[in-house]
């Protein structure tokens, strides 16, 4: 194991650089007792994988938003005070413009790096979102969020929130044209909130729309509230999977009582270090070649225009998207004369909101139906897991569809098909769509399920066909080593929920039966249909009625060899002959 | 392949014990690297690190040099020369570091693979007992269930003492709050119709039909907040064939054919900008609905409900086109007291 560092004397001939290390070292631990934290994490285990990199890049990109932006900071101007233009950039000369639009045309144009690092900030915020999502992804479909990582489940979810909330905020304060129609939307919104709509919107803009006060507020927001919650709830994050140590996938010798991988000093400080500088170096080289947010070519703030064909950051596509679909019939006007927006309220907030709950709570859902109070710490193969798969990809369908209604406009032009005709297609494929990606899901992760069964069973075809004295020809297939075999049949057994029945043995009705006759059928729909792994018995049953005997016995009864379709190599496979059936 | 770890398979053949579970087989074999077996291969994997490292020195290098000698100019040519050699050497700068740090973990530490025992999270009985009494010593140190009064009254006070914050910042937040402005504009009766963004009147003569105008009203200049009051009185003016208006949403709101609508969308605000000759529809670009001026602006597709108001117009004495009066229903998307 490690040593601390709190041993100068044990170095056998100190280096000068040695001494001063050590001396240090010493220091900070006769003042922290830094030695014992060293001593735990410094050899801390951690497992390897390509897809837990994703949250990485969450992390490492965040680091390269917040570098970029104290850089932004110190050149852009908060203020809608009104000024005009005069600059390199000759088209929007003496044009009247906020103090927020003006500063982001200096740091474009005038100062040096000043494009490169703003591009930078946007390029990473887009990277930001789409490494939460895609971490979200894996951490739901392999099960990752099980006991006892729940709370951190909602942690992230609560990441997932305030990152949509800091890329909106982000968004808006160049106080150009393409944002403020986007704040625009935002006011109609909270306009159609019931009851206190418009004083909502007057909370937000002080005042009506547009106002004075909405980008030195966003700014709060954006450069301290919303990211010193973001850095705690990191903080937290991080905390709880040093705590719960981390999650590895299936394979021989890892268990959900151990942790397999590659200690942190020296590999994941080469490794994640390293990684944090790809990161970074890759959303530079974006960057520096691909334009992103040209706001010079949208000009100024300004109610009356609009572009067409404009799109909101992607992550905010959906809501833009929800808007897009739905009808304008469903507003109406209550007895007494209210307005009621369903219009509005249904695309914005009804379908997100139930977007996101169904996400928030899904692992509670899960725990609840499958009544299962353990520990997880080896991760699930989606396909183990048909429901669940197949719900998240049903969700994921039902956003990508919102994100391409969203997109509508474009469709229609580059396409060039009927922008109604779109919409009616949406409309109804985001019914149909989620249903139906739902049920292919599922029979895939069934038949991969039965691929993994017959492969344990029979072992992979060799290829190699040999013909008995019968005549008959049989492919002989090679038998899986132990840990191909154990990928494939670790998992967990899961059957739906048995329950008491709803009488005892006297005939008196049970308390809670109906509780529990509820909680059964929604284990029912996660369970029901399933493939259950191969079990020593069968692979010992399997050998012995088909292959083994085949092999061992077709010199004497050849008649009899029909049933067996494979021939297994028994090459290295088993000491033991396949004879015997099993008891 | 392994041979030693079928006991379970064989127990199941010989008729007792009958396990339905396969048995882990333990970690696999550790697989060397080319570099781990041959010193050549070992020594090649660190030149490559080296070089990675030395183009990360040579990218910061570039990045100063490029600062120097390309500044961005007055055109957009120098402008997109400077950020790219910027970011293409920040690029190579970090790229350096990161590939070659992790070519070295790959490549040159040590890969074989440990394993760290695992503990359940909760804490045992025992503890779990000390961390109750301890909750139970501190209670009754304080006295807390004795005294009932005193627990309401911290409750009360903590409970009381946000509000001290909360309503200065409630009371300020929304300015005046007097919603009431949402459902007026600028627009008065004889208010010119004025050209946006020049603020120049419009006479009718001058519309042609199937002509599109962006109108403000020409006494925008002079308002306490022009950009709240153009958010709410743009106008959207065409002119039509007389004989293609199948409705108004007032008698003699027209004039001459020209038809004004107010610009923000019904929805949720978007200026409806689009608007499209043949078929007398205008369309908002942000969530496409669409309004046919020729029959009142009805909503004909999207989310929209209401058409959006029509602003009645006529010509004064000179000729240009002014207002009878402001819009006669609030502008722009629908909020709860509206139509009270």
């Amino acid at each position: 194991m490690s040593t601390t560092t709190k041993a100068p004397n044990t170095t056998s001939a100190p280096t000068p650089l040695g001494r001063a290390a050590a001396g240090t070292a010493d220091y900070l631990d006769q003042r922290t007792g830094l030695g014992v934290a060293v001593k735990t994490f410094a050899r801390k285990i951690f497992p390897d994988h390509w897809s837990f990199l994703l949250g990485e890049i969450a992390l490492f990109s965040f680091v390269t938003i917040l570098i970029s932006g104290v850089f932004l900071t110190m050149f852009f101007v908060p203020s809608m005070a009104e000024t005009h233009y005069s600059g390199p950039w000759d088209s929007l000369n003496g044009v009247e413009m906020s103090e927020a639009f003006s500063s982001t045309l200096r740091l474009s144009f005038e100062v040096r790096g000043g494009l490169l690092m703003r591009q930078i900030h946007h390029w990473a915020a887009l990277i930001f979102m789409a490494s939460i999502v895609t971490h979200m992804m894996r951490v739901f479909f392999t099960g990752a969020f099980r006991k006892p990582r729940e709370l951190n489940w909602v942690v992230g979810f609560t990441l997932l929130i305030l990152g949509l909330l800091a890329g909106f905020s982000g968004y808006s304060l160049p106080d150009d044209v393409l944002s403020g129609n986007g704040l625009r939307i935002t006011d109609g919104v909270i306009k159609a909130v019931p009851i206190i709509g418009s004083y909502a919107s007057y909370f937000v803009f002080g005042g009506e729309f547009p106002g004075q006060d909405l980008i030195p507020r966003l700014f709060t927001v954006h450069v301290l509230l919303v990211p010193a919650l973001i850095l705690a709830l990191i903080g937290l994050h991080l905390l709880f999977v040093v705590l719960h140590k981390h999650t590895q996938y299936p394979g021989s010798g890892r268990k959900d009582t151990n942790v397999v991988g590659f200690p942190l000093f020296p590999i994941y400080v080469a490794k994640a270090g390293g990684y944090f500088f790809t990161v970074f170096g890759v959303i530079a080289l974006m960057a520096a070649t691909m334009s992103i947010n040209p706001v010079w070519n949208y000009g100024p703030y300004d109610p009356s225009p609009v572009s067409a064909g404009a799109q909101p950051d992607w992550y905010m596509l959906f809501l833009e998207g929800s808007l897009r679909l739905m009808p304008g019939g469903a507003e109406f006007v209550t007895w007494g004369g209210y307005t009621v927006s369903l219009n509005v309220i249904i695309p914005a907030m009804i379908v997100p909101g139930i977007l996101f709950t169904l996400l928030a709570i899904y692992p509670f859902v899960e725990a609840a139906v499958t009544g299962d109070k353990r520990e997880h710490h080896v991760l699930d193969r989606p396909r183990n897991r048909p429901f669940r798969t197949a719900f998240g990809v049903s969700l994921l369908v039902a956003f990508f569809i919102l994100v391409l209604a969203g997109s509508n406009d474009l469709i229609a032009t580059h396409f060039h098909l009927s922008i109604n005709d779109i919409t009616w297609a949406f409309r109804v494929l985001l019914f149909v769509g989620p249903w139906l990606a739902f049920v292919i899901t599922k029979r895939i992760c069934l038949g991969l399920q039965r691929k993994d069964r017959e492969l344990v069973l029979h072992g992979h075809e060799t290829g190699r066909i040999v013909r008995f004295a019968s005549g008959e020809y049989i492919e002989v297939h090679k038998p899986l080593d132990a840990h191909e075999r154990w990928l494939r049949v670790q998992h967990d057994n899961i059957r739906p929920l048995e329950i008491e029945p709803a009488e005892d043995a006297r005939g008196v009705r049970r308390k809670g039966y109906q509780l529990d006759r509820m909680r059964q059928r929604i284990s029912q729909v996660f369970y029901e249909d399933r493939v259950e792994p191969v079990t020593p018995a069968e692979l010992a049953a399997s050998h012995s009625h088909g292959e083994h005997d085949a092999i061992e016995s077709h010199a004497a009864e050849p008649a009899q060899v029909g049933g067996g379709h494979h021939l297994v190599e028994p090459e290295g496979e088993t000491t033991a002959d396949g004879r015997n059936s099993p008891a | 392949m392994s041979t030693h770890d079928n006991s379970h398979e064989l127990e199941a053949r010989d008729g007792h014990a009958v396990l339905d579970r396969f048995e882990d087989p333990g970690h696999p074999e550790h697989h060397p690297r080319l570099g781990d077996l041959d010193p050549k291969a070992n020594k090649k994997a660190e030149r490559q690190v080296l070089f990675l490292f030395g183009i990360s020195v040579l990218g910061t290098i570039g990045f100063v040099v490029a600062y120097f000698a390309l500044p961005p100019g007055e055109d957009a040519e120098s402008m997109r020369a400077s950020n790219f050699a910027l970011g293409a050497a920040l690029a190579f700068a970090l790229l350096g570091i990161g590939t070659g740090a992790i070519h070295w973990a790959k490549a040159l530490m040590n890969d074989h693979e440990k394993s760290e025992e695992r503990h359940l999270q909760a804490s045992d009985a025992e503890t779990r007992e000390a961390a109750v009494q301890a909750l139970k010593d501190g209670a009754d140190d304080s006295g807390i269930s004795r005294r009932g009064a005193l627990k309401g009254a911290v409750v009360t006070a903590v409970a009381l003492f946000p509000l001290t914050i909360a309503l200065p910042l409630v009371g300020n937040i929304g300015e005046d709050w007097n919603v009431g402005k949402l459902k007026h504009t600028l627009w008065k009766k004889g208010t010119k119709l004025a050209r946006d963004p020049s603020g120049r009147p419009i006479k009718a003569s001058d519309v042609t039909i199937g002509s599109v105008f962006h109108v403000i009203p020409e006494t925008l200049e002079d308002a306490e907040h022009p950009l709240d009051e153009k958010a709410k009185a743009v106008v959207l003016l065409v002119r039509l064939d007389p004989r293609d208006i199948k409705s108004e949403q007032g008698e003699g709101w027209s004039y001459d054919g020209i038809v004004a609508f107010s610009k923000i969308c019904t929805h949720v605000g978007c200026p409806v900008a689009l608007y499209e000759q043949q078929t007398h529809h205008l369309l908002c670009p942000c969530h496409q609905s669409t309004f046919d001026v020729s029959d009142g602006a009805r909503v004909v597709f999207g989310p929209a409900k209401r058409p959006l108001p029509q602003l009645p117009i006529t010509v004064d004495d000179e000729g240009y086109l002014i207002a009878q009066s402001d819009f006669h229903e609030p502008v722009g998307p629908s909020f709860w007291e509206r139509e009270k």
